[in-house]
């Protein structure tokens, strides 16, 4: 059937069920009767009457008294059925239909309502019309039924509400208001609707602890006094039977207490919950229940004896898991174990804290009081439920058992606990697990059964331990502790109690006391003496600082290294160490660099303090025991093209991040890992650790050279013996052995030659001891003396570098060996000292061999470096110096740098002839020059070189360059070629000392073919009628080349002998305008022949066009010497000649490097060519060299005047 | 107000835990470890939803007969636990809620303190004095 109801509350399918009973005036409810269930709701008539008569005279009145008792009692919901039959209809067919009996009835009653009357025809027989009238009375009954329940139902919802309204007049009981909503609730059940039968439930469940919570904040109602009065009763929820008849009827009698109520009320919620399928609700909602009902108990300020609520919460607990258990399969209950572990666990709970109170835990059993309690607590079960007392398992029967003796308190409790624990540990609740295993463990200690108390405190403290919960892990500890010295486990007993000892969460006195047990331990006089317990070390004391002296934490063969440990006691008291040792790895280093001197000097920044990491003690989680992460880059490149194929990263430490995590450090002492090799320990005796930091100092003598790393750190107290296994990070000691060793090297980044200069001495004594007299033996060199200054000192650092002594030095020369008689020393020491060294040149040939024999195939180089980075040329001087620790004599090079470069050039002024030297300063140092000469070295008493230098000193600083020109002035005839020697005396500008004689720079060098043969004039003259040359237009250039002397040996080769007496010379002139001013028209070069004769003039006309206005320079005019092919014999001599000349057109032309590298493109072209033709008649060029040939017109120009038609303008924009 | 609360390291060991000086503070411990293990539960159980729109706050973890137990958890999977007194009915979800948020929000305040390094216990001051006030509000 649908229902709608009103204020939209959605349609449902509903079941409504209801009884007929026979009218009695007595059955209608009165005013304010609250029952619904027996509520008559729809009140129907049923009359056979088909006579009218009859109707008129019994029927109509009988109607209308009906009617009237049902009006006053204002109820209007009724039904008037007539029942007719086939078989008076038809005696009565002639009457009218209107005046049937019906439409009689209708009339009278039904005046509005004219569906109130039905009319069931012929019921008992099978016809469609008969089956028609049935239908149609029944769905006529249904529809009123509902209307009638609807409206009914609605007058109880309001009546209900209004009551509730009224819950805080003085008079208002919760009972009664119970009862209603209940009938309510049993309404909706009876409909099928538990859902809505919940709410009410819910509800009542709501206003209840509204009201209990107000009572708690003073608001007390008091009807709720009534629910205060003392429990006596603690027999558990009953949720076998729907209704719980017992307890409803002590409500409906206001006497029930707040447990009934709360029982009650909960028996029904579980039955409509279960009726809805929702066993897992029942179970949250019991847990909820009985958690709640406890505080309001207390809250109400219930008296409850003792015991009585646990029991009560007991047998709830136990009740409401076998009630699901017998509505659910066990793969469901399996599978939902979540919503019932609670339970189990509280119930386990309160089994164990009446265990406690009944004194059924304790080794002796219960006494008499506990007997007593217990005989009262049963008392309050009251007697077994009837629809229980057959099972053979019910919580009344459980609990009965396991108050009844020890034994079976233990096998119920174990059991249940049992479960709990692996409920949840199924379910994955790890630490609920745990805490239920303590609280067995506990247990199982007041049994005295340690052994199997271990495993479940080792358990939970695992559990505690790896999450880093400290006061959780120090508790657990000390039950462990207690357990463990229970269970005689002597190792373990002392470990814990040592962590306990240094647990800062334990009070001071219990850290004493657990202290105090280790020291009683060890001092304990064992028989057995060897055996000694090894505990590690973490939880004694902690290693924090180790501290080196030196600090590098290297020493050398026999010197002395201390070692100085931070030691931070965890101990709440002094404690007597009988020896603290550290255990030393030696080994032999084959990479010997770190234990050299040298590498001490260099790594002198760690201050030898090494801090270990700082562990909280015993708290250590093991996610800080874990190494970081050691990540690098990683590429791979293909090997062909290095292009990149993969790139990554990769983890450098995976063999100890994925290592598997040890188990609990308190089980796994090593007892391998004990004492290494006894042959290195460093060993501190009798030593008093005070509570916090300790500073312990080890002495080290060091004996064999190799690399010490300690390893172990053992304190031992008595039999006791606190262990580190391992020192992290890896603290390491070196103990070198070195071998002497002379270091020679200059004061400054390079030595110069020719001036004192300061070398260090460095002897690096290593294993040897200076005694008095050990020399040093320096063989002497002629061009490197030795000079010393007899107050020079020697310094003696130690190896670190400390200066330690200063004696003078003795130093004796003879004429072949310097001896430098070194100061005392001990071994390991560094004994520096400083002499002045000076390289001398030693002759002027030897530079000069040097520079002539480097000329040839250097000069161009060397120039050409020169040019690049102005290096300065070396000399090495090796000094053989022989050591007093050793038979072989050491060999050293020392470097010497020449400062100056010289440069000479020769230049002319028509037969005027001077000699130029340019000296180049290369080295960082300023020069005073002085007493510069040039000299001819061949003896030619009619040459005269006279210097046109102003100042007879000049300082030179550095990087600069000074000239000296000399005139060169002849009487005679001149040599073909002139050796000159140029030296100038030199001193360090800044020295004041001029004592030393310091040799002077010489450079030597030849002048060849420098006297003037030819003058060659240029002269440019506009075109006639102009006055100016005019660009584009011609001018005529006439060259005139005069010879100027006769015949001389320097042009011998190449004169040509003519018929007629006289010589000539063919010459090849060439007009060049590099600069492109001029453009040269016609023949640019010519070969003329020129008498050898002085004066003999020859000129050459040609027409050049300037291409430019302005003031243009002359084109250059050159000759050569134009040599027939005959010359066979002189292929030899031209050949070197022809380099020569090169070079020295080079040097003419340094600064006009276009210029020169013109030529000698060209040249180097002539030179290709003649190699080439060389068996060839061809005549050849060759140049002249500088000074044969004199340009007076060189750097002339003229006026070149713009032409006036000039359309084309260029600019050249550079 | 509450009786303890306790601030949980994503790897669960505390970075904060304070009770009421009166009681048993090891009690409380037990109860916040083990509070633990239905927070793990609801956290899984959350995982699949999308992140940005989860709860953080977990609700009431499990109640005891004295004490309900309060989580929440951030999203960066620190917890908050807070033991309220189970007697203290007027707790509500709501109270609850928002001294969550505010336990959230000095949290954060600590976390941007450049001197605090995430994961040390939290020594602050503002922190203490914070959940002094919310465990000294007795009703």
């Amino acid at each position: 059937m649908e229902w709608r109801r009103s204020y939209g509350r959605a349609p449902k399918m509903i079941h409504l069920e209801s009884n007929f009973v026979q009218f009695k005036e007595e059955l209608l409810p009165k005013e304010g009767n609250k029952a619904l269930l027996t509520f008559p709701f729809l009140h129907i008539y049923w009359t056979e009457c088909g006579d009218t008569e009859l109707y008129k005279t019994t029927v109509k009145d009988d109607i209308t008294k009906w009617q009237n008792v049902l009006k006053a009692h204002s109820s209007v919901d009724w039904l008037i059925v007539v029942v007719e039959s086939d078989a008076k209809k038809k005696n009565k067919t002639n009457i009218l239909p209107r005046t049937s009996i019906v439409d009689k009835i209708r009339n009278d009653f039904c005046n509005k309502q004219s569906d109130r009357c039905v009319v069931l025809s012929d019921p008992l027989k099978d016809s469609s019309r008969s089956q028609e009238s049935w239908n149609a009375f029944l769905t006529k009954l249904r529809t009123l039924l509902l209307m009638s329940f609807t409206k009914n139902l609605g007058k109880f919802e309001d009546d209900m509400r209004t009551l509730r309204e009224k819950r805080t007049e003085p008079g208002w009981s919760f009972c009664e208001y119970f009862m209603v909503q209940e009938e309510l609730a049993f309404v909706f059940e009876m409909l099928q609707q538990f859902e809505d039968a919940l709410v009410q439930y819910d509800e009542l469940d709501a206003l209840f602890s509204q009201y209990v919570v107000n009572f708690g904040a003073g608001d007390g109602a008091n009807w709720l006094t009534f629910f205060c009065q003392p429990v006596r009763s603690w027999n558990g929820l009953i949720l076998r039977k729907p209704i719980d008849m017992e307890k409803r009827e002590l409500i409906q009698n206001q006497e029930a207490t707040l447990l009934d109520l709360r029982s009650y009320l909960f028996s029904r919620q579980c039955t409509l919950l279960i009726f809805l399928q929702r066993p897992w609700e029942v179970s949250q909602r019991a847990l909820e229940l009985l958690h709640n009902c406890v505080q309001e108990l207390k809250l109400l300020e219930v008296s409850v004896p003792p015991g009585a609520l646990d029991c009560w919460v007991f047998l709830s607990c136990l009740e409401v898991l076998q009630r699901i258990e017998g509505c659910c399969d066990r793969a469901q209950i399996e599978a939902n174990v979540s919503h019932t572990v609670g339970l189990w666990s509280y119930a386990t709970e309160k089994l164990k804290s009446l265990g406690y109170l009944c004194g059924l835990v304790s080794e002796k059993g219960p006494n008499s009081e506990d007997l007593n309690r217990t005989v009262d607590l049963l008392a309050g079960l009251g007697a077994e439920r009837p629809e229980t007392a057959n099972a053979s398992q019910s919580p009344y029967k459980k609990l009965k058992e396991a108050l009844s003796s020890v034994e079976a308190f233990e096998k119920h409790y174990l059991d249940l606990s049992h479960a709990t624990i692996e409920m949840y540990t199924n379910i994955g609740r790890i630490r609920s697990a745990k805490l239920v295993g303590k609280d067995l463990a506990e247990f199982y200690m007041r049994k005295k059964g340690p052994q199997k108390a271990e495993v479940y405190l080792q358990g939970a403290l695992k559990t505690y331990l790896a999450e880093g919960w400290a006061l959780l892990v120090t508790h657990t500890r000390k039950q462990l502790a207690e357990c463990q010295k229970q269970l005689g486990q002597i190792e373990n007993y002392l470990q814990t109690s040592s962590l306990l000892a240094g647990d800062n969460h334990l009070t001071e006195e219990e850290r004493k006391r657990f202290c105090q047990e280790i020291l009683d331990f060890a001092n304990q006089q064992a028989e057995n003496q060897a055996q000694k317990v090894i505990l590690p070390m973490h939880s004694f004391a902690q290693l924090k600082t180790l501290h080196f002296d030196p600090p590098n934490a290297v020493v050398h063969v026999g010197g002395k290294l201390s070692i100085e440990l931070t030691l931070l006691s965890q101990m709440p008291i002094p404690v007597h160490v009988d020896q603290v040792a550290i255990h030393v790895h030696f080994s032999i280093e084959k990479n010997s660099y770190r234990k050299t001197a040298e590498w001490l000097t260099k790594h002198k920044t760690s201050n030898g303090v090494i801090t270990f990491p700082n562990e909280i003690p015993g708290v250590s989680l093991q996610r800080n025991n874990l190494p970081a992460l050691e990540l690098y880059e990683m590429y791979e490149r293909s090997p062909s093209d290095n292009s990149l194929n993969t790139a990554g990263i990769i983890c450098k430490n995976v063999h100890m991040l994925l290592r598997r995590q040890e188990s609990s450090s308190s089980l796994d002492v090593p007892s391998g890992l004990t004492l290494e090799d006894g042959a290195h320990v460093l060993k501190c005796n009798n030593l008093t650790l005070e509570p916090g930091d300790n500073k312990i100092t080890f002495d080290i003598q060091a004996k064999e050279p190799g690399t010490y790393t300690l390893r172990q750190l053992c304190t031992s107290v008595g039999k006791v013996q606190f262990v580190l296994l391992h020192i992290y990070p890896i603290v390491q000691y070196d103990v070198y052995s070195q071998e002497p060793q002379l270091k020679v090297e200059p004061m400054t980044e390079s030595l110069l030659a020719g001036i004192p200069q300061k070398v260090k001495f460095t002897v690096t004594t290593g294993h040897y001891a200076m005694k008095s007299g050990d020399t040093l033996q320096l063989s002497n060199a002629d061009a490197m003396p030795i000079l010393y200054h007899p107050e020079s000192k020697a310094v003696i650092y130690s190896n670190t570098r400390e200066k330690i002594s200063e004696s003078s030095l003795r130093i004796q020369s003879s004429e072949k060996i310097t001896s430098i008689s070194l100061p005392v020393a001990p071994a390991y020491h560094v004994i520096e000292f400083e002499l002045e060294v000076m390289y001398l040149p030693s002759a002027t040939e030897s530079a000069v061999v040097k520079e002539n024999s480097a000329n040839k195939e250097n000069h161009r180089k060397n120039k050409e470096k020169q040019k690049q980075d102005n290096c300065m040329a070396t000399v090495d001087q090796k000094v053989t110096i022989d050591c007093p620790w050793s038979i072989y004599s050491t060999i050293i090079a020392l470097t010497f740098c020449i400062p100056f470069n010289a440069k000479h050039s020769l230049l002319s002024a028509g037969k005027r002839k001077y000699v130029q030297v340019c000296v180049q300063n290369l080295s960082e140092l300023c020069f005073q020059l002085s007493d510069y000469s040039l000299k001819n070295s061949a003896e030619c008493t009619d040459l005269q070189l006279v210097p046109l230098n102003p100042a007879s000193q000049q300082v030179m600083y550095s990087k600069q360059s000074i000239f000296f020109v000399w005139e060169l002035k002849w009487t005679k005839e001149l040599p073909l070629s002139l050796q000159c020697l140029f030296s100038v005396s030199f001193c360090p500008a800044t020295s004041e000392e001029q004592s030393l004689t310091l040799k002077p720079f010489t450079y030597g060098f030849q002048v060849e073919n420098f006297f003037t043969l030819y003058h060659v004039k240029t002269e440019i003259f506009p075109p006639l009628d102009a006055e100016y040359c005019k660009t584009g237009s011609l001018c005529s250039l006439e060259v005139s080349i005069t010879r100027l002397v006769e015949l001389s040996e320097v042009d011998r080769d190449e004169a040509l002998t003519e018929s007629d007496g006289y010589c000539t010379t063919k010459l090849m002139y060439e007009v060049v305008d590099n600069s492109s001013n001029w453009a040269v028209c016609g023949k640019s070069s010519g070969v003329i022949s020129m008498p050898v004769a002085p004066r003999a003039t020859h000129k050459v006309h040609m027409e050049v066009m300037p291409l430019f206005a302005g003031y243009l320079p002359f084109p250059d005019v050159r000759l050569f010497k134009y040599l027939p092919h005959h010359s066979a014999h002189s292929m030899q001599l031209d050949a070197d000649s022809w380099i020569e000349n090169d070079n020295l057109s080079v040097d003419k032309n340094v600064d006009d490097q276009a210029d020169s590298s013109s030529i000698r493109s060209r040249g180097s072209l002539h030179s290709t060519a003649s190699g080439e033709h060389k068996g060839l008649p061809m005549p050849r060029l060759q140049p002249f060299s500088p000074g044969q040939v004199f340009n007076s017109s060189t750097g002339m120009q003229i006026l070149v005047i713009p032409s006036k038609d000039d359309h084309v303008l260029e600019v050249n924009v550079t | 107000m509450a009786v303890c609360i306790a601030v949980i390291a994503k790897e669960n060991y505390p970075l904060y835990i304070r009770s009421v000086p009166t009681e048993n503070e090891l009690k409380f411990h037990y109860t916040v470890h083990t509070s633990l293990d239905v927070v793990d539960e609801k956290i899984s159980a959350m995982g699949k939803a999308l992140v940005d729109q989860r709860e953080l706050y977990l609700g009431l973890l499990y109640p005891t007969e004295d004490y309900k137990v309060y989580g929440y958890v951030t999203n960066s999977k620190v917890k908050f636990v807070m033991v309220v007194d189970s007697s203290n009915t007027a707790l509500r979800d709501n109270e609850i809620r928002s001294m969550f948020r505010k336990l959230h929000n000095s949290y954060t305040d600590i976390m941007c303190n450049p001197f605090y390094n995430p994961g040390d216990r939290i020594h602050s001051r503002a922190f203490d004095t914070m959940v002094n006030s919310m465990m000294m509000q007795v009703c």
